[in-house]
């Protein structure tokens, strides 16, 4: 598709030729994940990420599929009815805990495509709209987890729901009619319980539509890689298969692996005990947090506690929700040419600097709302925004960045080991710098 | 698979049974992912089938003691209509008075009953064209021309052994497994 050595699909099977001149699947099918898609050879394992998440959410479709012939969407049943799942459908234990952990790990893998992103640069010119389909994937996401999390019609799911719906109250004027309008009542109930279901059913179908728009613009330029020099030559490149879909299985099955081990042997570790107490509008849990992956989300909804012009409640929302919409902005708050964190030093520094303020921010999103965790929470959630909006447009003027390899099989050829450890850990390993400078 | 043709034909190390290492790491990782995904459609298919609460109620007792001759009961087994009948020593003969050969379904009172209690017998209350649920054991319903159970939907007419014997049904109605736990009591379902 991307280049113009790519190979044409010839089938080989006169079936397939037939299907082929009709209707030309097996071509787009080749063309996209086949011989026929060549991809630069020097992308290493964060590579994985984006097929491990195709991976999560079609493992969260089949399992909610089937989970959806057992389960009642109604106040007085859907406790009940999730109980009934967990110990009378045959395999019911099995479904419902790899769909709530399959959840988690959707989220564990696309956090490592975003970073990945993050680091290489991938969000730059040509790919910026590859990026922010990627980030309208992450906002459907998040709505449709938060949604699904709602449906066992626990004691955090009722709770849950109370409060991410009160968000919205905290907009002026038009807040308490659109909260109102969104559960259908005054509080979570019977209406809002069928309307979540309702579009927890719809979501991952879209995300899956734009899913295929993510792959289609990504195809345009084709993948981007390690060094962020863009292909040049037929030498940079390998096709998708036999090489990547190799690549992508060994991940595939680690991934699988891991996934087995806590849906097995941990499956309640990532969810919360109150939630296996049936909703009761009339007590709140002492400790209310959201699943783990909105934990940085809630820290800095959770850091406004002043009223400045605006109500502090109003300044945590439109924190919360900037803390993903400012990745719109990317593209043009980071202008620098060069791509790869592989070669801009001080980047680097700077994103491993965001990877801890993001893992500090989920830690305090985790925690109650008490000191020293609110400080915490407010110093982090500055860096945050200063990250985006500071650091990257004055790096992008001051840093002297290194020197690029002439081309993807120059630095591949040259021994460049950097290239191929991830996120450059095998410079971090005190190996001497490789700097691409032949 | 296509690729065992294709790949390295310069590695012929291991050639000398024939197989490359390739090969044999291409079909052994195949293989445990078919076989992986094979297994996985087993809970897939299986969590449509009965679920234990559904199973639980797989098999029901009946009290049959205040049933007097010449009466039918109506209970549910299986969330479906089950006739319990306590025949006549008149209705008993009738349904032996019949030849077995004759009949669509060919069976006797005596195959359909459980061994010194032909006078209870014992069906589903589904007819078995269509799944209606006939007439008859009702309190002054129609029992048909053989003075069974009728069916108002096709008019299959069953005899006093629940065999068909007119219309469009191709088969006696069903008798269940079922069990005498004692005399006044019998076991339908499971009979362990």
């Amino acid at each position: 598709m991307s280049f113009p050595w790519a190979e044409a699909y010839e089938p080989k099977h006169p079936l397939m030729r037939w299907i082929d001149q009709r209707l030309p699947l097996p071509r787009l099918v080749y063309g996209a994940v086949g011989g026929g898609y060549p991809v630069p050879r020097n992308l290493n394992y964060f590579w994985n990420f984006g097929v491990l998440a195709g991976l999560a959410l079609t493992i969260q479709i089949v399992t909610g599929i089937v989970l959806a012939m057992h389960y009642a969407s109604t106040g007085d049943h859907a406790f009940q009815s999730v109980e009934h799942i967990m110990r009378d459908v045959n395999q019911g234990w099995f479904l419902r805990y790899a769909h709530a952990n399959g959840a988690s790990f959707f989220f564990i893998v696309t956090y490592l495509h975003i970073f990945r992103g993050l680091y290489y640069g991938s969000y730059k010119a040509p790919r910026e709209i590859v990026w922010m389909l990627g980030l309208v994937i992450l906002l459907l996401m998040m709505a449709t987890a938060f949604m699904g999390y709602v449906l066992p019609w626990g004691q955090m799911s009722f709770w849950g729901a109370k409060v991410i719906t009160g968000l919205f109250g905290a907009i002026p004027l038009v807040g308490e009619p659109i909260q109102q309008w969104l559960l259908g009542g005054y509080a979570p109930d019977q209406a809002t319980l069928n309307r979540f279901f309702s579009l927890h059913y719809l979501l991952p179908f879209v995300i899956a539509g734009v899913i295929i728009l993510h792959i289609w613009a990504l195809h345009i330029p084709g993948s981007s890689n390690p060094t962020g020099v863009e292909v040049k030559t037929p030498q940079d490149t390998v096709p998708f298969h036999p090489f990547y879909t190799a690549k992508d299985g060994f991940g595939a099955g680690v991934f699988l692996i891991l996934f087995a081990l806590v849906t097995f042997f941990a499956p309640n570790y990532l969810g919360h005990a109150d939630n296996y107490i049936p909703a009761n509008p009339l007590s709140t849990p002492a400790h209310i947090v959201p699943e783990w992956y909105f934990w940085p989300f809630y820290a800095i909804l959770r850091a406004f506690t002043v009223d400045f012009i605006l109500p502090a409640k109003l300044w945590g929302v439109l924190a919360m929700f900037s803390a993903i919409l400012i990745h719109f902005f990317l593209p043009w708050l980071d202008p620098s040419p060069v791509r790869s964190g592989n070669y801009r030093p001080m980047f680097r520094r700077f994103f491993w600097l965001l990877v801890v303020d993001v893992l500090v921010l989920g830690f305090c999103g985790g925690r109650p709302a008490e000191e020293p965790y609110v400080m915490i929470s407010q110093i982090a959630t500055m860096y945050y925004f200063a990250h985006f909006l500071i650091v990257l447009p004055i790096l992008s003027k001051v840093e002297r960045t290194l020197p690029l390899p002439s081309s993807i099989s120059a630095s591949v050829l040259h021994g460049e080991e950097r290239e191929a450890a991830p996120a450059d850990l095998g410079g971090a390993l005190g190996r001497a710098p490789a700097t691409g400078a032949h | 698979m296509a690729t065992v043709e294709q790949s390295g034909g310069a590695h012929d190390a291991g050639v000398e049974d024939g197989v490359r290492r390739r090969d044999f790491i291409n079909i052994a990782a195949v293989t445990a992912a078919g076989v992986g995904g094979a297994a996985l459609l087993y809970p897939l298919v299986n969590q449509m089938n009965p679920s234990a609460d559904v199973l639980a109620l797989a098999s029901i007792e009946v009290d049959i003691s205040a049933i007097k001759a010449g009466q039918a009961i109506k209970t549910i087994f299986r969330k479906q209509p089950l006739f319990i009948r306590h025949l006549t020593p008149a209705e008993i003969q009738a349904a032996n008075a019949v030849d077995v050969g004759s009949l669509r379904d060919p069976q006797s009172l005596a195959e359909r009953t459980k061994p010194g209690k032909a006078m209870w017998l014992v069906t589903m209350g589904v007819c078995t064209h269509l799944g209606c649920v006939p007439l008859g054991a009702g309190e002054g319903e129609n029992r048909g021309p053989f003075g069974g159970y009728f069916c108002p939907c096709h008019g299959s007419a069953y005899d006093t052994a629940a065999r068909i014997r007119k219309g469009p049904a191709p088969k006696n109605l069903e008798v269940p497994d079922y069990a005498f736990k004692s005399d006044t009591v019998i076991t339908v379902g499971e009979v362990a």
